[in-house]
């Protein structure tokens, strides 16, 4: 089975910390990490090519650097890893950035199964997904807790609704976006990360793959950042004082004057 | 494509930084602001310069669609069992804010099996019209069917806006929407306005986890579309005595719009686990010691009619399921209530919870982190408070 796995570096963001005199973010020596959710779309590969061998390819769009990120996952176990990068790409939304993953996945040739993770936590979109499924016409099954079964054509698994979950059987090839239940990922072994340190990391270009040149980067995308700002940080309120049934009589009686409860 | 920072122009005032969400990006060399190679070239800094020394070169474009066409505002109606989503109420008194200050229709978008008698609570919810679709090929929600059908609907009938709950439903098939019609789609939105000189939707958003908030557009494409968070809206008084027009519409469901075959639906027994829909949540984190303490946060939950959550502690540590997570890596609440109970409040966790309207914090670590966020902090032994909370609030309710 020959599987794709789609995944993003991103900023550790709770290594950022708030400057407490401007309430503005120190964004100083944040370390860029593998999203968190693509390394549980990572292991779920790993473990359906163990059951039934195959190929397991890693690709993320981004900059030069987002290599470091594929060579995290090689260590963890896969196979191949390619970087999709080219200046035309710049400024992407989640739709010009599932148009150029839809792509270059077409341009990597065949595939069974596409694995992301549930959303990443930078842009926490969980759009881009389901945007490579739309543009390769394929399935998809999103919040993909569990993995339940998987045979060359068909995958079972059990995809999370806020009421309980769905037991969800989909032809492939198809995207599954991968939820933090759904398996414990793997440390990079010693030699996994030996490997990786070796390994050549392709770099697929706009030229590479086929795709219009006017739905790439910013102008292919719909949207537009009007501006960013740091939210006021919230203030914390009143530390209650006195005995702990004092106190607590004290918040019941505040909850209800102010109508909460 | 690029950004260009004027040197000549820059007075060395920092603003892009603020404004940068990309760590790095942009540094200050000589007092004079510089794009490094970490620069992802999305133009959030362009706006920010105060002396107009950040340029961004676009190629002009011309505009995708005739946007004139594009009328009204449009909300999916998400429902289960009969009943509508609270988040769908939440939109539709929003979207009829929204319409007004247009001078455009209100319309709710309702695909089911059987599903009509929904329509009169979607009239009471401020709608002017409800597009029924109707078959049994929409019993369950399912990706290919509420796709295609929402596709067509807004093929044939244009809506200049469209706003979706972002739940698991609907993040998932809007994303897909938004991609059939080649429009833009802003995800996870918690405030919208119209912008009085352009008419333009301003969808902002929390990124970074809560750090930054961002305000998106979609200038040239249409609907300009959005998922919003769950209880962010406020929802208004319904009035049961409005009406409106019922529009029938007949989606074309092929074999292949039928993407995979649901085989279960499995729910939760337990009443207090939907935090995405809760008023209340009651939170336990590593202070309640053990998985066997858990109970007395669910009691108290069950008690005010809310949910259980837990902090990633608790659920890396195996004591509840994930589902029950609150932050990063689990669910985003914005409940009008939210007691912490022995979390200490990393960044992590504030992340899906620091938007709830009123904090509660208990814990036995004065110096713990939550307090700082807390309305109300109280500085002692859960396994006491919890449990007299409870009786305190059993009798008052009772």
């Amino acid at each position: 089975m020959d599987i794709i796995v789609c995944i993003k570096q991103v900023p550790d963001t709770t290594e950022v910390k708030i400057d407490p005199e401007k309430g503005t973010l120190i964004r100083e020596g944040v370390p860029s990490i593998v999203n968190p959710f693509d390394e549980y779309a990572v292991e779920a590969a790993l473990q359906i090519k163990e059951k039934l061998g195959g190929k397991v390819t890693v690709i993320t769009m981004g900059p030069l650097q987002a290599v470091e990120a594929l060579k995290k996952c090689v260590a963890m176990g896969a196979d191949e890893a390619v970087l999709v990068s080219d200046k035309a790409f710049a400024g992407s939304d989640t739709w010009a950035t599932s148009y150029t993953l839809a792509g270059a996945v077409k341009a990597l040739g065949g595939f069974d199964l596409i694995l992301c993770g549930k959303q990443a936590i930078d842009g926490d979109t969980a759009q881009v997904g389901p945007g490579i499924a739309e543009h390769l016409g394929i399935s998809q099954v999103t919040y993909v807790q569990k993995v339940i079964s998987v045979r060359e054509d068909a995958i079972e698994v059990e995809r999370g609704i806020e009421a309980g979950y769905e037991v969800i059987e989909t032809p492939l090839p198809a995207v599954l976006t991968i939820d933090k239940s759904a398996n414990q990922p793997r440390l990079p072994s010693m030699m996994g990360t030996m490997k990786a340190l070796k390994k050549e990391i392709p770099t697929l270009t706009a030229a590479d793959i086929d795709v219009k040149a006017d739905l790439l980067g910013m102008e292919g995308s719909p949207t537009r950042v009007k501006r960013t700002f740091t939210p006021q940080p919230r203030k914390g309120g009143r530390m209650l004082q006195g005995e702990m049934e004092d106190m607590l009589a004290e918040l019941v009686k505040i909850l209800q004057e102010e109508k909460i409860v | 494509m690029a950004i260009n920072i004027n040197k000549d122009d820059c007075i060395g005032c920092g603003l892009c930084l603020e404004s940068c969400p990309y760590p790095g990006a942009i540094v200050m060399t000589d007092n004079t602001a510089v794009i490094t190679d970490k620069c992802v070239e999305c133009g959030a800094c362009v706006d920010s310069c105060s002396v107009g020394a950040i340029e961004f070169e676009e190629t002009k474009r011309e505009t995708a669609v005739d946007i004139a066409q594009y009328k009204g505002v449009w909300v999916f109606v998400e429902h289960r069992k009969g009943r509508i989503a609270n988040v769908t109420l939440e939109l539709l008194c929003e979207g009829r804010k929204l319409a007004d200050q247009l001078g455009q229709e209100l319309a709710a978008v309702l695909i089911g099996d059987g599903a009509q008698d929904l329509a009169k609570t979607c009239f009471a919810y401020g709608a002017d019209r409800v597009y029924l679709v109707d078959g049994a090929v929409f019993g369950h929600y399912s990706t290919g069917p509420y796709t295609a059908a929402f596709s067509q609907l807004i093929k044939k009938y244009r809506p200049n806006i469209v706003l979706f709950g972002a739940t698991h439903d609907g993040r998932d098939f809007a994303a897909r929407v938004a991609v059939r019609i080649y429009t833009g789609l802003t995800a996870d939105c918690t405030e919208l306005a119209i912008d009085p000189d352009t008419e333009l939707l301003s969808q902002t958003r929390p990124a970074f986890g809560g750090n930054v908030m961002a305000t998106i557009l979609t200038p040239g494409h249409r609907p300009q579309m959005a998922t919003v968070r769950p209880n962010v809206m406020k929802r208004s008084q319904p009035d049961y005595s409005r009406t409106g027009e019922v529009v029938r519409f007949k989606a074309d469901i092929t074999e292949d719009d039928i993407l995979y075959q649901i085989r279960e639906v499995v729910e939760h027994t337990a009443k207090t686990v939907n935090l995405e829909e809760a008023d209340i949540i009651v939170s336990g984190g590593r202070g309640i010691g053990g998985p066997e303490h858990y109970h007395i946060i669910e009691e108290l939950a069950e008690v005010l009619g809310g949910a259980a959550g837990a902090s990633r502690a608790v659920v890396d540590a195996g004591w509840v399921p994930h589902y029950r997570q609150v932050g990063q890596t689990g669910k985003t609440v914005a409940p009008k209530l939210y007691i912490a109970c022995g979390i200490s409040g990393a960044i992590q966790h504030l992340a899906g919870m620091q938007t709830s309207d009123f904090i509660v914090a208990i814990n036995k670590d004065p110096e713990a982190p939550i307090f700082k966020v807390a309305n109300i902090g109280i500085c002692a032994d859960l396994h006491k408070a919890v449990p007299y909370l409870k009786e305190r609030f059993k009798e008052l309710l009772s």
